[in-house]
C-alpha cells in the first residue's frame, strides 16, 4: 500500500478498511483479517494496525470477539458513509470551494459537468 | 526491556563517544534510532549487547549486566551488525553451528523467511554470496532467532528494491509484544510504516526518545503553500511541492509522521521540539 504525504497512516489504514467494506469484500457479521495478517500485508507495524481497529471499534465499524477475531459490525456500510460525507464536508469541501472561487467559477458551470459525469458513468 | 544509565563511553583516552547517557526502551515496539555519522549509534548497540563495556555507569539488558555476557542473557539477543562476518560456511552449516545457541530458533521460520528472500539453496557458501544476499541470510536467520531483543545496525542497507517490502512484511509477522526490535538506521524511507518509536542521538547523547503515538499528538507535519501565512511553525523546509513544515498541534489531528523532517528539525529547533515533551 502506498501510503499518502499527510494523513496519519493508521486513519489511512481504517480507509482502507473502509473501502473493503463499501466495496463488498467483507460483508456485515464477516470476519476480517487479523492485526498481524493486515500489518504483514500492508508492511506496517501492527501496533499501528490495531490502532486503526481500535478507532474503527470506537466509530462501531468493526466489533472485537475476545479471542476469535474482528467483525464488520451490523450497519457498518451506512456508519462508514455517515463518516465520510461529514469527513468530505469538512475537509474536502472548502478546499474546493476555495478552488472554484479564486478560479472565478459558477455553480451552472459545474451543474452542467456534474451532470455529464452522472450520465456517462450510470 | 533496556535500560541505559548515564553511561560514558570512549575507545580513546582522549574523546568521549557517549557522555552521561540514559536511554529507556520497551519491548512490543520497533525502536528506530537515529543519528548523524560517527555519533556512537552502532557503539551504544554494541554496549547493550555486552560486546563493549561502558566506562561509566550503568546497563541492564533483559534483567542482566550485558558485560557478563551470561548465557540467559545471550541466548535472548541477536545482534545483526552492519559489517557482516565472512565465514566459509554453507547457509545450512552456519543455522548447524549458530542455532543451537537460541533455544526458540525455528528452522521452518528461516527457511520460510529465505523463500520470501528468494535464496533457495541453503547449500550456498555465505563467503560467495553478494553483500545484499548476505544480509537477507542474516536477517532471515536474526527474526527466525526469535529473540526477546533484536539489535539490528542499517539492516535495509544493500538490500534490493524488492526485498525491501519483503523486509518490512517479514518484520511485521515477526514482532509480538514480548519482543523489542532497535533498527540503527539512515534509510528512514525504508522504515517509516514498521518504526513505531523514534530515538535521536546528537552529540554524544540522546536527544529524544519518544513514541509515534505522543510525536503526532503533539507535533503536526504538513505540507503547506509558499503564501500560507502560519504561526506555530517550527521547522520548515523548501521543498518543489510546497513547504514542509513541522508544526505545533494545536487541533488534536494527528498527521502522518515524516521522520525524515523530524529527524531534521529536531537537529536545527532541538530546544523548541523538546521542550513540548
Amino acid at each position: 500500500m502506498e501510503f499518502k504525504e499527510t494523513q496519519a497512516i493508521y486513519l489511512q489504514i481504517g480507509d482502507y478498511v473502509c473501502e473493503q467494506i463499501l466495496l463488498g469484500r467483507w460483508n456485515e457479521g464477516d470476519r476480517i483479517l487479523s492485526v498481524r495478517e493486515l500489518g504483514v500485508d500492508l508492511q506496517v507495524n501492527p501496533n499501528t494496525v490495531m490502532r486503526t481497529f481500535d478507532f474503527l471499534q470506537n466509530n462501531e465499524i468493526i466489533f472485537n470477539k475476545r479471542g476469535v477475531g474482528y467483525f464488520v459490525a451490523e450497519q457498518a456500510k451506512e456508519k462508514i458513509l455517515k463518516y465520510r460525507r461529514n469527513q468530505f464536508m469538512d475537509h474536502e469541501l472548502p478546499v474546493f470551494f476555495k478552488n472554484i472561487s479564486i478560479l472565478g467559477m459558477s455553480f451552472d458551470e459545474l451543474k452542467v459537468r456534474y451532470d455529464d459525469y452522472i450520465k456517462n458513468n450510470q | 526491556m533496556v535500560n541505559v544509565q548515564n553511561v560514558t563511553f570512549s575507545y580513546t583516552k582522549r574523546t568521549e563517544l557517549l557522555t552521561n547517557l540514559s536511554l529507556k526502551l520497551e519491548a512490543g515496539r520497533i525502536h528506530g534510532l537515529l543519528g548523524k555519522n560517527g555519533e556512537g549509534k552502532s557503539t551504544l548497540l554494541k554496549l547493550i549487547s555486552g560486546l563493549d563495556f561502558p566506562k561509566a555507569g550503568s546497563i541492564n539488558t533483559l534483567g542482566f549486566d550485558p558485560a557478563k555476557r551470561s548465557p540467559e542473557m545471550l541466548r535472548d539477543i541477536f545482534f545483526l551488525p552492519e559489517e557482516l562476518p565472512q565465514l566459509s560456511l554453507s547457509i545450512e552449516n552456519y543455522e548447524k553451528v549458530y542455532a543451537p545457541f537460541y533455544p526458540n530458533f525455528s528452522t521452518e521460520q528461516f527457511n520460510a523467511y529465505l523463500k520470501e528472500f528468494d535464496i533457495e539453496n541453503k547449500k550456498s557458501m555465505l563467503n560467495k554470496l553478494s553483500h545484499g544476499q548476505k544480509k537477507k541470510v542474516f536477517v532471515a536467520f536474526g527474526l527466525a532467532t526469535n529473540t526477546k531483543l533484536l539489535l539490528m545496525d542499517e539492516p535495509t542497507n544493500g538490500l534490493d528494491i524488492p526485498s525491501k517490502g519483503q523486509f518490512r512484511r517479514m518484520v511485521a509477522s515477526a514482532i509480538d509484544e514480548s519482543r523489542c526490535l532497535i533498527i540503527s538506521t539512515h534509510q528512514v524511507h525504508d522504515l517509516d510504516s514498521l518504526i513505531d518509536s523514534i530515538t535521536v542521538m546528537e552529540k554524544h547523547e540522546i536527544v529524544f526518545n519518544q513514541p509515534i503515538e505522543e510525536i503526532t499528538k503533539k507535533l503536526f507535519f504538513r505540507v503547506a503553500d509558499r503564501n500560507e501565512k502560519t504561526e506555530d511553525v517550527i521547522y520548515s523546509e523548501d521543498t518543489l511541492r510546497g513547504l514542509y513544515q513541522v508544526c505545533v498541534n494545536t487541533t488534536g489531528e494527528e498527521s502522518k509522521l515524516d521522520i525524515e523532517l523530524l529527524f531534521n528539525a529536531i537537529l536545527t529547533e532541538k530546544n523548541k521540539i523538546v521542550k513540548l515533551f
